[in-house]
C-alpha cells in the first residue's frame, strides 16, 4: 500500500476543506458571531497546517492501485468528517462531540439526519458550513481534487482509482478519455445547476442566506435546511422549483453531458433514465390518491406527493408535510423507493436504479435459465451487453449491503425504539436519505439515540455514500496485509 | 491532440501509455473483452470494445475528428482497412504497422494510394538497428540526430578501460575528439553528470559525439573497432530474415539456428547465402559445434524472451564480442544487465518510439518542434532534437550565462552542418539544431521548456 501517496492526497483534501470553511468564517464575522468564527477559524488553522505539512510527503514508489483507491476515499471521508466537526464541537453549538461527528458525517454523505433539537438557535456561519458540507459531499470531495488540484505525473492512472472508488454506480465511465476532464465536466455542470436553482429560488422570494443553503442541499441531495420545518413553510413555488431540483440532481451526469454534446438519442436510450422518472410517475400517481382524503384537492395532494416522492427517490430528505402521518400506503411505498434510490452517477443515494434494473433482469434470466436449463441469455443495458462480473457484482453489493442493514438494526434496537423507527432510521442513514418514521420522522430528530446507535448510523452513513467498499476495507485485515 | 489507436497489444498497450503520457486525448479500440476492461483501469485513457474496421464502431471513437488513427492490430489486412476507412471518414494523419514483407514491396503504391501517412514495420525496423550496431561494433546503442551528423552512444566502462578513475573534464584531454557525457546509469539510478562526476568500472555512460569521430572515440578508448564478420542468428524469424540480407549484402557471413524445419526450409530458399541449421538453439552441444565462440556477433531472435536470455548470457560467458537480445518484456532487462545482457533490442518499443516520434512532429508548437526523439537508458533518459527559431529565448547567449532548468543538459549544437560539442562559452544561435538530453519524467514539447524562469 502507497501510504505516501495516500497521505499526500489527504493533505491535499484538507487544505481544500481549509479554504471551503473561508465563506463561513467571513459570514460569521460579518455577523459578528464570535463564538462560531473563533472556532472556523481555529478548525481553518488546523486543517490548514496539518493539509500542507501531509501533502509535503514526497512518494517513493509511484505504484497506486485499486486498494489504494478504496483505502484513500475512506480514510479521505473520516478525516475530513473528523475536522469538519471541528467548528460545531470547539463553538459549543454542538456540545457533544459523537453528535458533532454524526451532524457532520451527515453533512457530507449528504444524509441530512440531524441530532440537532433547534437547527434555527445554530449560528449563521455553522449554519452554511453545514449546508456547503451537502454540497461538497454531493458530487465528491475527491473529485473535486482531481478536477482543480495540481498533477504530477503518476496521478493520471491514480485518478482513475479514485474515482471509481468514490463515484457512485456499478459502473463507472468516463465522459472524455482524460480522467481530469471528466472530473472537471462533471462539476461544471454541478456548479452551473446549483447556482440555477438558487437564482429561481431568489426569484420566488426567497432570502438570499435561506436560497443559498436550500441549493446547496438540493445539488448534494441531502436535505439540511436552516429551518426546523425544513421547507414546509416556503412558497408551493419555491417547493416546486425544489423538488424538481431535487428530480434533475438524481440523474446520472453523464445525461447532462450527453446533451450538451447533442446526443439526443442515447439520452432518450438511457433504461435507467426511463425507469427513474416512471417509477417517479408511478409513485407520485399512487401517494396522491392515497393522501387525496387530507387535502382541499387533488393539485394541492399532488404538489405534496410530488415533492415528498422526488425528495425521498433522490434520497434528499427535504420534507413539506409530516409524512409519518400519512396512510400506511404511502409510508411502505416512501420507504421502499428510499431504499431503491436515484440513478447511478448522480448525488443520490440507495441502491440506484441501475443496480435494481440489472438485478430483475439477471432474476429473469435466472428464471429463463431454470426453465431452460441449457439456454443462453446475455443480459442487456442501454442497448450494450453487460457483462457476467458486474452482474454477479451487483448480487455481491445487495447481499453485502442486507448484512450490514441486518447487523446495524440489531444494534439500533438496544435502544428500544418501535420497529418502524428502527427500520427507517437504519434505512435512512444506508440510503443517505435523513428522515425516516415514527420517532426519526420529518418533525423529528435522532437526538435521542445512545452514543452505540448514532455511532452505529453514522458508520451506516459513510457506507452507504461511498458505496459499502470503501469503508469495509479499512475495517478488514486483508486489505492491510502486504 | 485526438488520437484512436486500433489494437491493445503489446505495440497499442507501449504507445497509449506513451502518449497518454504526453497528455493527448487517447481512444483505443479492441476486440477482446478482457483487454478492454484490463487497460481502462489501467491508463488514463477510453478505451473501447469493437471490431476497429468497422464504421460503427469508428464513428462513435469519434475517429472523423480525430487528428491521428494509429492500427496496430496482429493483421496487416485489417490495420490497411482501418486506415482507409478512417481516412474517409474524415482523419487526415493515418498509420498503419504492416508486417508482412510481400507488402514492403509495395509499400510506396499503398501510401500513396491508400493515402496512409506512415506506415511501420517493426520487425525491418528491428532488423535495421541491428544491422547499424553491428556495423560500429564497441557501443552498446546507437541513436542519431541532426540528420545523422550526431549520434549519442552507450558505452560501458570495462575495468581495463581508460575511463575508469577520470574525471569527466579530463575525457578531453585523453581522447583525441571533442565529446560530451551527458546521461549515466550507475546501478539502478540514472543521472546526468555535471563537471564533477568521475567514471567508474561498470558504469553505462552515454556519449555524445559527431558521427564521423565515432571510430576515433572507439580508437582513444582502446576498443577494438572491427566489423562483425561472422555473425550467428538464434531463431529464424522475420527479424532474422531481413537482418540476413542486409548482412549478407554488407559481406558478412550469416549463420542461422532454426528449430522448425519447415521454417528452416524457408529460409534456405529465401537466402541462399546464408547457412541455415534446423537445430535447437538452446542446445549447448549444438552451440558448441557451430563454434559460438568463434563469432563476431551473436544475435538471439527467438520468440521466447527467456531462451533469448541464456543463449546471451551463455555468448557473453565465452566471450563473444557482441552479443545483441531480442526482448519483448522489458520489465526484466534491468535485472539482466549486470548480468552482461546489455544490449537488449526490443521491437515493439523501437516500433512505438518511432510512431511516438511522428507524433511529436506533428505538433508543430510555435515553431520549436521536436525533429527527433530517442529513449536512452531504458526509456528512463530522453533525448530530444530541437530547432531554435524566432520564438525560443536565450538565443545569443552563452551557455554558462543560461539558466537550465535541473536535471536537463544541452548535449551538442548544430551550426549549418558543423556538429560543436558544447562547452561554456558556446552560443546559442537561430537556426541551430539542439540535442536536449532530459529525465524522462519531464516532458518537453517546446524548446523553451528546457529554461529556468528568471525572477
Amino acid at each position: 500500500m502507497n501510504y505516501r501517496i495516500i497521505t499526500r492526497i489527504i493533505g491535499r483534501i484538507l487544505c481544500v476543506e481549509a479554504a471551503f470553511m473561508l465563506p463561513a468564517l467571513v459570514l460569521s464575522l460579518c455577523l459578528h458571531e464570535r463564538g462560531a468564527a473563533l472556532s472556523l477559524l481555529v478548525t481553518i488553522a488546523a486543517c490548514a497546517v496539518i493539509g500542507v505539512l501531509l501533502a509535503l510527503v514526497k512518494p517513493k514508489r509511484e505504484g497506486f492501485y485499486a486498494r489504494d483507491g478504496f483505502v484513500t476515499v475512506g480514510l479521505a471521508w473520516i478525516v475530513v468528517s473528523l475536522f469538519g466537526a471541528m467548528p460545531f464541537f470547539l463553538s459549543r453549538e454542538i456540545p457533544n462531540f459523537m453528535d458533532a461527528v454524526f451532524e457532520t458525517v451527515s453533512g457530507f454523505t449528504t444524509t441530512g439526519a440531524s441530532i440537532l433539537t433547534d437547527v434555527e438557535a445554530l449560528s449563521s456561519g455553522l449554519l452554511y458550513w453545514r449546508s456547503f458540507t451537502h454540497w461538497l459531499g454531493g458530487m465528491g470531495v475527491l473529485v473535486f481534487v482531481l478536477a482543480i488540484g495540481p498533477i504530477t505525473s503518476g496521478e493520471g492512472g491514480n485518478a482513475m482509482y479514485l474515482l471509481r472508488a468514490e463515484s457512485p454506480g456499478p459502473q463507472v465511465s468516463k465522459l472524455v478519455p482524460r480522467m481530469r476532464r471528466t472530473a472537471m465536466i462533471l462539476y461544471a455542470i454541478y456548479i452551473v445547476m446549483t447556482v440555477l436553482e438558487a437564482v429561481l429560488l431568489l426569484c420566488g422570494g426567497m432570502p438570499l442566506f435561506d436560497a443559498v443553503t436550500t441549493a446547496f442541499g438540493t445539488a448534494g441531495t441531502g436535505g439540511f435546511s436552516i429551518r426546523a420545518t425544513s421547507l414546509a413553510d416556503y412558497s408551493s413555488y419555491c417547493q416546486t422549483v425544489t423538488a424538481i431540483f431535487m428530480v434533475l440532481f438524481g440523474v446520472n451526469f453523464s445525461i447532462y453531458y450527453l446533451l450538451l454534446i447533442g446526443q439526443f438519442r442515447r439520452v432518450f436510450k438511457s433504461e435507467e433514465l426511463r425507469a427513474y422518472l416512471a417509477i417517479i410517475v408511478a409513485a407520485v400517481l399512487i401517494i396522491a390518491l392515497d393522501i387525496l382524503h387530507s387535502y382541499q384537492s387533488f393539485g394541492r395532494a399532488l404538489h405534496e406527493a410530488f415533492f415528498q416522492v422526488a425528495s425521498i427517490i433522490t434520497t434528499t430528505g427535504f420534507a413539506t408535510a409530516d409524512f409519518n402521518a400519512w396512510p400506511e400506503l404511502s409510508r411502505m411505498l416512501l420507504v421502499l423507493l428510499m431504499i431503491i434510490g436515484a440513478c447511478a452517477g448522480s448525488t443520490g443515494g440507495g441502491i440506484k436504479v441501475s443496480r435494481f434494473l440489472l438485478l430483475i433482469k439477471s432474476g429473469k434470466r435466472s428464471l429463463a435459465q431454470t426453465l431452460r436449463p441449457n439456454s443462453v441469455k446475455l443480459i442487456h443495458m442501454d442497448g450494450e451487453i453487460v457483462e457476467d462480473p458486474t452482474v454477479s457484482g451487483v448480487r455481491s453489493y445487495l447481499v453485502l449491503y442486507c448484512l450490514i442493514a441486518g447487523i446495524s438494526l440489531i444494534v439500533v434496537s438496544l435502544d428500544n425504539f418501535s420497529f418502524d423507527t428502527n427500520v427507517s432510521a437504519v434505512m435512512a442513514c444506508l440510503n443517505n436519505i435523513g428522515p425516516g418514521l415514527d420517532a426519526v420522522g420529518p418533525t423529528a430528530n435522532y437526538a435521542s439515540f445512545s452514543l452505540l446507535s448514532k455511532l452505529v448510523l453514522t458508520v451506516n452513513m459513510l457506507l452507504g455514500r461511498l458505496e459499502l467498499y470503501p469503508i469495509i476495507i479499512l475495517f478488514s485485515p486483508s486489505a492491510w496485509k502486504k | 491532440m485526438k488520437i484512436v489507436i486500433v489494437g491493445g497489444g503489446k505495440v497499442g498497450r507501449t504507445l497509449s501509455e506513451q502518449l497518454a503520457r504526453e497528455k493527448h486525448d487517447i481512444v483505443l479500440i479492441d476486440n477482446s473483452r478482457e483487454v478492454v476492461s484490463e487497460l481502462s483501469a489501467e491508463l488514463d485513457i477510453m478505451v473501447m470494445y469493437g471490431n476497429g474496421a468497422s464504421m460503427h464502431t469508428l464513428q462513435a471513437a469519434e475517429v472523423g475528428s480525430s487528428d491521428l488513427m494509429i492500427a496496430v492490430t496482429p493483421m496487416d489486412e485489417l490495420n490497411f482497412m482501418c486506415c482507409v476507412i478512417a481516412r474517409k471518414l474524415g482523419c487526415p494523419n493515418t498509420i498503419a504497422r504492416i508486417r508482412d514483407p510481400e507488402y514492403h514491396e509495395q509499400l510506396y503504391f499503398l501510401r500513396e494510394e491508400l493515402g496512409l501517412s506512415m506506415t511501420v514495420n517493426p520487425e525491418w525496423t528491428t532488423a535495421t538497428e541491428i544491422n547499424r550496431l553491428l556495423q560500429v561494433p564497441g557501443f552498446l546503442k546507437r541513436d542519431s540526430f541532426a540528420k545523422g551528423r550526431v549520434e549519442i552512444v552507450e558505452i560501458v566502462v570495462q575495468p581495463d578501460s581508460p575511463l575508469c578513475g577520470m574525471r569527466l573534464p579530463d575525457m578531453h584531454r585523453h581522447l583525441k575528439v571533442r565529446v560530451l557525457v551527458c546521461a549515466v546509469e550507475r546501478g539502478n539510478s540514472v543521472s546526468i553528470p555535471d563537471g564533477s562526476f568521475t567514471m567508474q568500472a561498470g558504469d553505462k555512460i552515454y556519449v555524445t559525439a559527431p558521427t564521423g569521430d565515432l571510430g576515433e572515440l572507439l580508437r582513444g578508448l582502446g576498443i577494438r573497432s572491427r566489423k562483425a564478420k561472422d555473425v550467428l542468428l538464434i531463431g529464424g524469424s522475420r527479424i532474422a530474415q531481413a537482418l540476413s540480407s542486409m548482412l549478407i549484402r554488407s559481406g558478412a557471413r550469416v549463420k542461422i539456428i532454426e528449430s522448425s524445419p519447415e521454417r528452416a526450409a524457408k529460409l534456405a530458399e529465401l537466402l541462399p547465402e546464408a547457412t541455415i541449421i534446423n537445430a535447437d538453439g538452446t542446445n549447448q552441444t549444438l552451440l558448441n559445434t557451430e563454434n559460438i565462440s568463434q563469432m563476431d556477433a551473436v544475435i538471439t531472435l527467438t520468440n521466447i524472451d527467456e531462451e533469448n536470455l541464456i543463449i546471451s548470457m551463455y555468448a557473453n560467458w565465452l566471450g563473444v564480442p557482441q552479443v545483441i537480445t531480442k526482448i519483448n518484456r522489458l520489465e526484466y532487462t534491468d535485472v539482466f544487465r549486470d548480468k552482461g545482457v546489455d544490449c537488449v533490442i526490443s521491437p515493439k518499443q523501437l516500433c512505438a518510439q518511432s510512431i511516438v516520434r511522428y507524433v511529436r512532429s506533428m505538433q508543430n508548437l510555435s515553431g520549436s518542434s521536436v525533429i527527433t526523439m530517442h529513449h536512452l537508458v531504458n526509456n528512463q533518459v530522453e533525448a530530444l532534437e530541437f530547432l531554435v527559431t524566432d520564438s525560443t529565448l536565450n538565443v545569443g547567449k552563452t551557455l554558462s550565462e543560461i539558466r537550465l532548468k535541473p536535471n536537463i543538459l544541452i548535449a551538442s549544437i548544430t551550426r549549418m552542418g558543423r556538429v560543436i560539442i558544447p562547452g561554456g562559452s558556446d552560443t546559442i544561435e537561430k537556426g541551430d539544431t539542439l540535442i536536449i538530453v532530459t529525465a524522462s519524467d519531464r516532458v518537453i514539447l517546446d524548446l523553451n521548456d528546457i529554461f529556468e524562469l528568471d525572477g
